[in-house]
Formats: structure tokens, sequence, C-alpha cells
């Protein structure tokens, strides 16, 4: 296929879906009317679900789902290794970790920027870890390992933080910041993410050259005049940038960066640079069609996302590491 | 042989003489002289129902002034945490339990010999009447039951006001969950005047209902829940701009506490507060 055909058709699916989780909610308002009060202002109520309510959560979906297509795709092309994602090896557990203190503290209510500050901070910690840990080369084995300790202590320290809360529902929140939801959020959310995510975004968007260059190896890639140091920092940074904004507000949802670049992979011909805005969109529209499913299947419940993408991702991933494992002839 | 500690124990001289004083002789078993409460609920009866000395402690629950609005009145009782173990060892003669969530406890300490009486919930005025009977039987206080349930309802004849064309109020608490038909809380509104909107879109029982379900059904009250300390996303729906917007006209802001959640006399001090709030909603 066409690249550039591909990419009218992801954005077409995204813009799609976006006009889909803005029309289907428990309101049940009219297609009709749901467009004239988002467009017009008119009819109180419905302004007011279609505004505050279907409006942010649909631009959240797209944030999000963004950031995590476009930082799997960005990790696995500088790892060269297809199990890289943020949610798996505890980029996202960690950014939790950072978000959950930041609120318990009481930072988050005094200091606005607090909440995605240090949500990046934990995501920065533990992909600089990760990479420190993998190495260059980033080693299936190594990352893996890494990261299922990584996400296991970042999982353990963000519920004790929630267990020693004096609020009787924090205790509750571990699913939120495990498995991650839109249920409920704001513009106040969609303001907190944007700065961080944009900047994420911009950081990452530069890296394609520089991953497409890596394809040939790291002596080759210094050859064609690209500086490694330079490329893995924009990494690190534009990753957790994206990604702790995400999940600041969402909490961590899994699998997003995983399912996108392995389905978009063979559709641009296995080059790095143009997987990264493929992924982009391809999660932005994933995020949006589980967000739209789960309103549909338990609209009252709140069923978490990470569920959803959990249920659909997992096998994937033990295929990968099957398909690896043949690979390296073990 | 353990289980006959606690019905073993002989009543005391004074419980003796109060029951004869009284003429309760025809009672065919005296009243439980030492009395433990595992219950929020059961708790706040218990302590306004017992003889003097006769409640020997109450569940830690009931010290919460969010809780409770007897909170200050419980730091005259030892606490207890709702263990067998700890209740056993205060060797009461009855235990007060509500209906659900402490079975494992309620079984053992029947396993153990001490009597225990279980409260249903209150999920309308007429259960509250008849929890006051149970408990006040349960303690041998039947006069002061019957002494409670009439002057609730003296003060609530004096406080009730018809609901028919009220305001329509919702309440809505942590994580988006409200009280619609069949509840405690549907008769607090109506004898304050008001409608319950959420039950009059068909919500029966407690739930969620999720935002903007309920800015559609467009209370002209909505009544959230009283804030805990620390964060947690559930109460940080409570601050959601939607439902700001829809507050945005109402001239009061009632929050729910304690005096909602159990179904003892002193639900009509909500009663009291939400009749004001719909009075002022009239005024509009």
């Amino acid at each position: 296929m066409r690249y550039s055909l591909l990419l009218w058709l992801l954005s077409l699916l995204v813009v799609v879906l976006f006009c889909a989780a803005l029309l289907i909610g428990p309101a049940g308002l009219s297609p009709g009317e749901s467009v004239s009060a988002l467009l017009t202002g008119r009819g109180d109520a419905a302004v007011l679900v279609m505004r505050e309510i279907r409006l942010p959560r649909a631009i959240l979906a797209v944030l999000v789902g963004a950031s995590l297509g476009l930082s799997g795709a960005a990790l696995q092309g500088y790892l060269r290794n297809p199990l890289a994602e943020p949610g798996l090896i505890g980029v996202s557990g960690s950014a939790a970790l950072g978000a959950v203190i930041a609120l318990q503290t009481g930072l988050a209510a005094a200091y606005t920027l607090a909440l995605p500050g240090a949500a990046l901070l934990g995501a920065l910690v533990a992909v600089g870890l990760l990479l420190g840990l993998a190495g260059p080369r980033g080693g299936a084995f190594t990352l893996i390992l890494a990261g299922i300790a990584l996400s296991a202590l970042a999982g353990a320290a963000t519920t004790l933080v929630l267990n020693l809360s004096p609020n009787p529902y924090a205790a509750a929140d571990i699913v939120f910041w495990m498995m991650g939801s839109l249920a409920d959020r704001s513009f106040t959310h969609v303001w907190l993410a944007l700065p961080f995510t944009l900047a994420g975004w911009l950081l990452l968007a530069g890296l394609g050259r520089g991953l497409d260059a890596l394809t040939l190896g790291e002596d080759a890639a210094e050859a064609l005049g690209i500086r490694l140091t330079r490329l893995r920092l924009a990494l690190v940074v534009g990753v957790a940038a994206c990604v702790g904004a995400g999940v600041a507000v969402a909490g961590a949802i899994g699998f997003v960066g995983l399912i996108v670049p392995h389905l978009l992979r063979p559709l641009v011909g296995a080059r790095p640079a143009r997987l990264l805005l493929a992924s982009a969109l391809g999660g932005a529209a994933l995020l949006l069609a589980s967000d739209i499913a789960v309103r549909l299947i338990l609209p009252e419940r709140d069923l978490k996302l990470g569920v959803l993408t959990a249920l659909l991702g997992a096998p994937l991933f033990l295929h990968l590491i099957y398909k690896t494992r043949r690979e390296q002839g073990a | 042989m353990r289980g006959s500690v606690g019905r073993s124990r002989p009543i005391s001289l004074f419980a003796a003489l109060a029951l004869c004083l009284a003429g309760a002789a025809a009672q065919a078993t005296p009243p439980p002289a030492r009395v433990a409460s595992i219950n929020l609920c059961t708790d706040q009866l218990a302590m306004m129902l017992a003889a003097p000395g006769q409640l020997i402690s109450v569940s830690m629950l009931v010290r919460d002034t969010r809780l409770s609005p007897l909170a200050q009145n419980a730091r005259a009782y030892p606490v207890n945490h709702g263990q067998a173990e700890e209740l056993f060892l205060m060797a009461p003669d009855l235990v007060l339990a509500g209906r659900y969530g402490a079975q494992a406890t309620v079984d053992m300490l029947r396993r153990l010999g001490i009597a225990v009486v279980q409260v249903a919930p209150a999920r309308s005025f007429d259960d509250i009447r008849a929890n006051i009977r149970t408990v006040g039987t349960a303690l041998g206080r039947k006069a002061e039951a019957e002494a409670m349930i009439a002057r609730f309802d003296a003060d609530l004849a004096a406080l009730a006001r018809d609901p028919a064309t009220g305001p329509r109020a919702a309440v809505y608490a942590a994580g988006g969950y409200t009280s619609g038909r069949g509840t405690l809380i549907q008769d607090i509104l109506s004898a304050a005047g008001l409608r319950n909107a959420t039950a009059e879109a068909g919500r029966k029982g407690g739930g969620r209902v999720p935002l903007e379900l309920l800015v559609t059904i467009a209370p002209d009250l909505v009544i959230r829940a009283q804030r805990y300390g620390g964060a947690s996303r559930a109460e940080n729906m409570l601050d959601h701009p939607a439902l700001a917007a829809l507050m945005a006209d109402q001239p009061v802001h009632p929050r729910s506490d304690g005096t909602y959640i159990c179904g003892t006399p002193l639900v009509l001090r909500a009663v009291a507060e939400l009749a004001d709030a719909a009075r002022a909603l009239e005024a509009r």
C-alpha cells in the first residue's frame, strides 16, 4: 500500500471514530441534537454533555492513544525489538507512581503542573533506567526482565501510596492507575496533558531519520552523521513527556504501543520513520475504538480501557515472544 | 464449654432490681447486661436506647465525624474493630451487628456461644421504626424504643412537606453514586418536600449514574457527599466542570453527611436541612 494512502485512510478512521465517540453515550441524545448542541450551543443539558463531557473525553483518547502508539514505534525502532512498549516495560507504571505521589502529597493541588510533571519524572526515571540496563542493542531478554521488575516495583509502590491515603476511595483508584480509564475526564485534564504531550510528539517526530539509519547498525548510523547520544536523549525525554502526561490523566493503558506498530509495520515497508506517524494515528484510532467499546459493553460500570487493550494485546505479545524465539533459533 | 462463658454470667443485682421496679417480670429472659455493637448503624441506635452501663463497646467507625452524627458521644465508649477475637475477650451477653458485611465474624461469635442480633440496613422510614423496635427489644428497652418512635413520628409530622410538586433533587456521591427508589434517601428527600430525580428517571436502589446522564436528568438540586482528606478519582469527579455548571444556579449547596447513612431518628436533621433547601429553591 502506498504510504500516503495509508496515512489518509488512518486519518479518516480517526475522524470517523472521533465523531462516533462524540455521538455515543448513556445520555441517549439523537445525532442531530448532539451536533447542534456541540456547534451552536443550543439546549442546556445537551451542550453540557457534548462540550464538557464527551468532547474532552474524545480529545483525550486521541492525545493518549497517539502518544502510546508513537512511543511504542519509537522505542521499538531504537531498540530494534518489537516487544518494547511503554506499558510492558514499566514506563507507564512508573509514570502512574509519580502521578499518585503528586496527588496524595497535595503537590498536585498546590501546583497545577505538578501532576503531569511528576508523572513525567516517573516515566523519565523508568526509560533512563531501562535503556541503561538493556544497553544500546536492547536485548529482548534484558529489556523484558528489567521491565517486569520495574512494573512490579512501580505497581507495588503505587498500591502502597494509595493504601496509606486518608481517603477511603483512594484504594479503589488502584485499578484506575493500573488499567486506565477516560471516564468523567474534563477539559481541565486536556489542558494539563496537552503541553507535555505536544512537546513529546515533537521530540519523537524528529527521530525518523535517525531510526531509519539505525536499521543499518550503530556504526553505519554514525557514519551517516547520526549522533546517537542526542538521538537517545530525545527518545528518552520524548517518550517520558507524552507517556507521562497521558498516564497522569488517564492511568496506565497497556499494549496500545505494541498492537499498533505490529499491525502497521508490514504496511509501511518496515521503515521506522514512516511507522512513527502511522502508529500515532493508529494509536489514536485504537484508543477511540476501545473507549467507545467500554461505553457500549458496560455503560454504567466504568470498564477500564486497559482491560480491553490487554485482551487484544496479550495474545499478540505471546505470539511475538514465540516468533522472536523462533527467529533466534532457540 | 468455652461457649457457655457469655451465657452463664449472672445478671447484675442492679439490672434485676430495675426489672422488678419496671414491672417487667413477665419478660422471660433478663435483658443483656453487656452489649457490644460492631455496626455503624446499630452503634447509634444502641447509644440512644441502651441503659446506662449496658453498652460496653461500639465500632470504630462511629467515632468518624463524617460518618456519624454521634461521633462526639461515641468517645465515651471503648471501640472495637469488629473482630471476633477482641469481642470474645469483652465477654458480651449480646452483640449487635448489621445484616450484611460481617457474616464471618457473626458466625464465629455464634460458634463461641455469644448471642448476636443482626439488623438490616434501613431502606425507608418504616425500616427505622422496625429497627428501633428490634434493637429496643434486644436490649430489653421496649418502652424507650416505643417512646423514641413516638417522638420520631411527631418530629417528622412537624417537618414533613408535600413532595408531589416539589423541586427535583438528586444525591451524587463519590464515583457518581446515587440513591433511587427504595432507599432511605428517597424517604428523606420526600419528607423534605423534594422529588428524587434519579428515582423518577428509573433508578432503583443505589448505584452509579454516569455524569452525562445526571446532566440530562438536570435536577434542580444536587446534593453532593462530604469530602475526605487526601485525593481520589472517585471524589475528583464531584469537581467536574459539567457538574459545576449544572449546579451553578442552585441557591444552596447541601452536602450529605452521616445523618443520611443510618436509619435513626437523626435522619430528621437531614430532612430539616433539605426542607430549608427546598424552600429556598421554591422561593426563586
